[in-house]
């Protein structure tokens, strides 16, 4: 049966009503509302219109509105009212299942490596440690712990082996292969985007419109986009409209206003109690001990502490990561991820539900490379708790998406189907050589897709690429930018003849420029 | 003579970066004995050279890379000398440069920390050092590089041998060898990532009068490699303060694929970001305005020889109040790689320097005008041409520095190859 419109909206005003309810957004209305009780203009008789009336030109129905817009771009739009909870997750069935074995995977992983050190998953911290470590807090870079015995849980190649045989066990595919037939490593029948649902979807990106990345280049006068472009985002800025800065991004940030834009698209406002949040989480840190630091240590250490832009940034990224994956609001992103978290047992209690805890807190293990969704925000935030909570918010929104199996467009296997079907239909002979000397284009760019390309593209370049992630509230650039990547080096790839080859071809990115791409492969190639 | 037209060089530096760029132009390598055109030689050789007692004379065909009298840029202490020299002279004429503020701080020329030299200016830092008895100073051997004898002081007690009087003070007072500077240490830099750093920028001066120079656009950014703290317990361990990479190499987490290097593209993305446009935009237009200042400080007292030019190696502080300091000069910036990127960057600055200096890669005359077209410079932008900034007329005044070149378009005409800053007098 369909959803008619008007129970679907009550759903979703319903649920967020909920969500809003009793959160400090809610007590400080209230507490506005309760202190204008005393204004001359607020009278008795017309007392709902006047707090409305209030409650406008003070600016915080605007608050509300970012805070509904928020909620509404987070949360997927409700299934049917008799859909069970798994649906918002993950509506199809086969894709729960292979999320399900691939997080038991995960987790015992996890627990072998724990027994084999013999080093238990979270242990509370002896005092002296404790007060190293708070002496230590702003420069955990310089302590050298002995990591040689850790290894990451699985890295990317892991991740695209278990995504290369998933099957719907209702799609029987009884043709045989030809070029007709997908040639990729995804084998699932998901519906994605074509060139021309693309043009219309990124219609902001065309040649016709100005783009920072592009228009704001030294070559071009800025009187002709970049000082009015900067103009608007100023005013977008001083309305403090979420939609409106989410309309604006979409042609890219200037960058004096990017920290302030996105933090307004994510509502972040780094309130005082935001603060103490994660002061909380910072003692967390500091008083138990989590297998899952070892991990994250390794992490920076092997990825950021090596990069040429992000190496300045070691020391925040431990005092994010650390206090991320004892963050338990983290969870709620659980209902609407087809991922869950894992849980653990009390020594001695396994498999009694009383004595069974998250772990880590907030159910995210961390893999190889995960420390360079947090690197690039540096760039823009240099206080701990704000830098802390737009990547909290980046991850929930975003970034979960790319490590678990959904059928979601933004879900890591939707963009993997993407990329090989643009590039199968708008470079068959690339493709087609590629596959031919067995290097299969995704075994190239998943890594980049898996980041978000963080750590192969200059930082200016990700930043403009992840403005655009922002401006749309979907991962699918990551996959069109992806394919115009193998696009631009075509000629090359067509006289490689190996792998290594097809790799060596593709190494380097950092002086690539993401918008020329994205607006040739878009809108300029026939 | 059968390679008649090929430059013909002789180096005293083995490094490849100068090498293989003398090699690529098909350039022959000869001995210092024989005739050659370009000789690209260490300080030693140069102070031979020029030397009253060797008598040296250069012909038209002959270019070296260093301006005989360099020092005058190049040792600290004569490097602070002609600052103050030249800062008085403006002074004296009356000119808007020199003016200032209530507190009788230099507005515009207060760019070198507060300098003495020791053992000369003692009671005279002593003086200053009483007014703020918790600063923190920094001592540096007036002849060496590297970081080589650096050591930080809070306490007189910890200088005394320098003292005029004293009697333990073992040394000769004219003895360059032992001379010192002691600075003001900057003890607010700014830091990015809690770490400290400083600039490393290129500057070529292709000739002092009329002065000609050109800034190199791909500088760098070294960072320390340990936690900055101004913590007087710290004051010992160099690896916090001082940022050369010859030190800093030695220090445990020094890394080998960054090497500790940021671009300066990367400090400005970063200053962009986090503070704005304008005050970066004023930041870096304020280090050009310093370089080009230090370089008009000395130009009346080099030596102009026109078989010359040189490229230095400017080191500056950034404080967290996004202003610039001048703390050295170098007359031969290190050539050593410590990452595949810094040998790709030193190999394009020799490379660019060389197109420069020697026009066309043939056998240079010395008497040509050094302007080269703006198709070689590469990465170098015109910092300061004196004689286009005079046919733009005598009367452009101070307000020009921060109007135009500072606008937003400022670095951007700059990129053009365009000489936006010779809008200054």
């Amino acid at each position: 049966a369909m959803l008619d419109p008007d129970s679907g909206l009550s759903l979703t005003i319903a649920r967020i009503v909920q969500r809003l309810k009793g959160s400090s957004l809610h007590s400080q209305l209230e507490r506005q509302a309760r202190v204008s009780l005393r204004k001359p203009e607020i009278k008795l008789e017309s007392l709902k219109e006047d707090l409305k009336d209030f409650l406008k030109t003070s600016g915080w129905e605007k608050k509300l509105q970012n805070a509904v817009y928020s909620e509404l771009n987070v949360f997927p739009s409700p299934c049917h009212p008799a859909a069970p909870p798994e649906h918002m997750k993950e509506p199809l069935a086969y894709m729960r299942k292979a999320q399900g074995s691939w997080e038991k995977r995960i987790l015992k992983s996890l627990n072998s490596m724990c027994t084999e050190l013999s080093i238990p998953l979270a242990q509370k911290r002896p005092v002296n440690e404790q007060k190293e470590l708070l002496n230590k807090w702003n420069e955990m870079g310089t302590d050298e712990p002995d990591l040689s015995l850790f290894r990451p849980v699985y890295a990317p190649k892991d991740f695209l082996e278990v995504l290369m045989n998933l099957r719907n066990p209702n799609y029987e595919n009884g043709e045989q292969p030809s070029f007709r037939n997908h040639l990729g490593l995804i084998q699932v029948p998901l519906k994605v985007k074509d060139i021309p649902e693309l043009k219309e979807d990124f219609s902001e990106l065309g040649l016709n419109i100005g783009q920072m990345g592009i228009d704001d280049s030294a070559q071009v006068p800025p009187e002709f986009f970049e000082n009015e472009h900067v103009r608007v985002g100023q005013k977008v800025l001083a309305e403090q409209d979420s939609a409106a800065a989410q309309q604006y991004v979409r042609q890219g940030c200037p960058t004096a206003l990017r920290a302030d834009l996105w933090a307004l698209i994510l509502n972040i406002s780094n309130q005082p109690e935001d603060i103490l949040y994660y002061e909380q989480l910072k003692s967390n840190v500091i008083q138990h001990d989590l297998l899952v630091d070892k991990l994250i240590y390794k992490d920076v250490k092997l990825t950021a502490s090596n990069d040429d832009y992000y190496f300045v940034f070691e020391d925040y990224l431990y005092q994010v990561l650390l206090c991320f994956s004892r963050d338990t609001s983290v969870l709620e992103h659980f209902t609407y991820s087809s991922a869950t978290p894992p849980k653990s047992y009390i020594q001695g209690k396994l498999g009694m539900e009383e004595y069974a805890v998250f772990y880590p807190p907030n159910g995210v293990i961390p893999f190889h490379g995960f420390s360079m969704y947090v690197a690039p925000l540096c760039f823009l935030y240099h206080e701990p708790s704000k830098l802390y909570q737009i990547f909290r918010e980046m991850y929930v929104r975003f970034f979960f998406r790319l490590h678990s199996i959904s059928s979601h467009p933004s879900g890591i296997v939707s963009l993997c189907l993407l990329f090989e079907t643009l590039l199968q239909s708008h470079l068959p002979q690339l493709f087609y050589h590629l596959r031919e000397i067995g290097a299969q284009p995704l075994r190239i760019s998943f890594k980049w897709m898996v980041r978000a390309f963080s750590g192969y593209l200059a930082t200016d370049q990700l930043l403009l690429l992840w403005d655009r992630i922002l401006g749309y509230n979907s991962l699918e650039i990551l996959a069109v930018l992806a394919a115009a990547v193998f696009a631009f080096r075509a000629v090359n790839l067509m006289e490689v003849t190996s792998l290594a080859a097809a790799e060596a071809v593709l190494a380097d990115l950092s002086t690539l420029k993401v918008m020329p791409l994205l607006q040739i492969f878009l809108f300029a190639t026939v | 003579r059968i390679m008649a037209g090929k430059v013909k060089w002789v180096t005293d530096i083995e490094k490849s970066v100068l090498i293989n760029n003398f090699e690529k132009r098909g350039w022959i390598q000869v001995a210092e004995s024989e005739d050659w055109n370009f000789y690209w030689m260490s300080v030693q050789t140069i102070r031979n050279v020029f030397s009253v007692e060797t008598g040296y004379r250069l012909s038209d065909d002959q270019i070296v890379n260093h301006f005989p009298n360099h020092y005058e840029l190049t040792r600290k202490d004569l490097m602070v000398k002609n600052i103050k020299r030249y800062r008085k002279e403006l002074e004296k004429e009356g000119s808007p440069l020199a003016e200032k503020d209530e507190n009788g701080k230099y507005i515009y020329l207060d760019f070198v920390p507060v300098t003495f030299m020791l053992p000369a200016d003692y009671n005279l830092f002593v003086e200053e050092f009483r007014k703020n008895p918790s600063s923190t100073w920094i001592m540096k051997p007036c002849g060496k590089a590297q970081g080589k004898g650096i050591f930080l002081i809070n306490k007189l007690s910890q200088i005394k041998k320098w003292s005029r009087d004293s009697k333990t003070s073992s040394f000769v007072t004219q003895s360059s060898k032992e001379a010192y500077v002691i600075s003001l240490y900057i003890n607010n830099p700014l830091l990015i990532g809690g770490k400290k750093f400083d600039l490393r920028l290129y500057v070529l001066v292709s000739t002092y009068r009329p002065l000609r120079c050109y800034m190199y656009k791909l500088g760098f950014c070294r960072f320390c490699t340990v936690k900055y703290t101004p913590s007087t317990s710290e004051l010992d361990n160099m690896f916090v303060h001082l940022t050369n990479v010859a030190i800093q190499k030695h220090g445990d987490d020094y890394n080998h694929i960054h090497g500790g290097k940021w671009t300066v593209s990367n400090l400005r993305l970063y200053l962009e970001s986090t503070r704005g446009k304008e005050v970066t935009n004023k930041l870096f237009d304020e280090i050009h305005w310093i370089i080009v200042q230090s370089l008009k400080a000395v130009a009346p007292v080099m030596n102009n020889d026109k078989h010359c030019f040189e490229c230095y190696g400017y080191d500056i502080i950034i404080d967290d109040k996004l202003k610039p300091w001048l703390i050295e000069v170098n007359a031969s910036p290190s050539l050593t790689s410590s990452t595949a990127n810094d040998r790709i960057l030193k190999y394009n600055l020799i490379n660019d320097t060389l197109n420069i200096a020697v026009p066309n890669g043939e056998i240079p005359d010395c008497k040509w005008n050094k302007s080269p077209p703006k198709e070689v410079l590469g990465n170098y932008e015109v910092l300061y041409d004196e004689e286009m900034a005079q046919s733009d007329g005598p009367d452009r005044d101070l307000r020009s520095r921060s109007g135009q070149s500072t606008g937003v378009k400022g670095n951007r005409a700059r990129d053009l190859g365009k000489p936006v800053l010779t809008t200054w007098k």
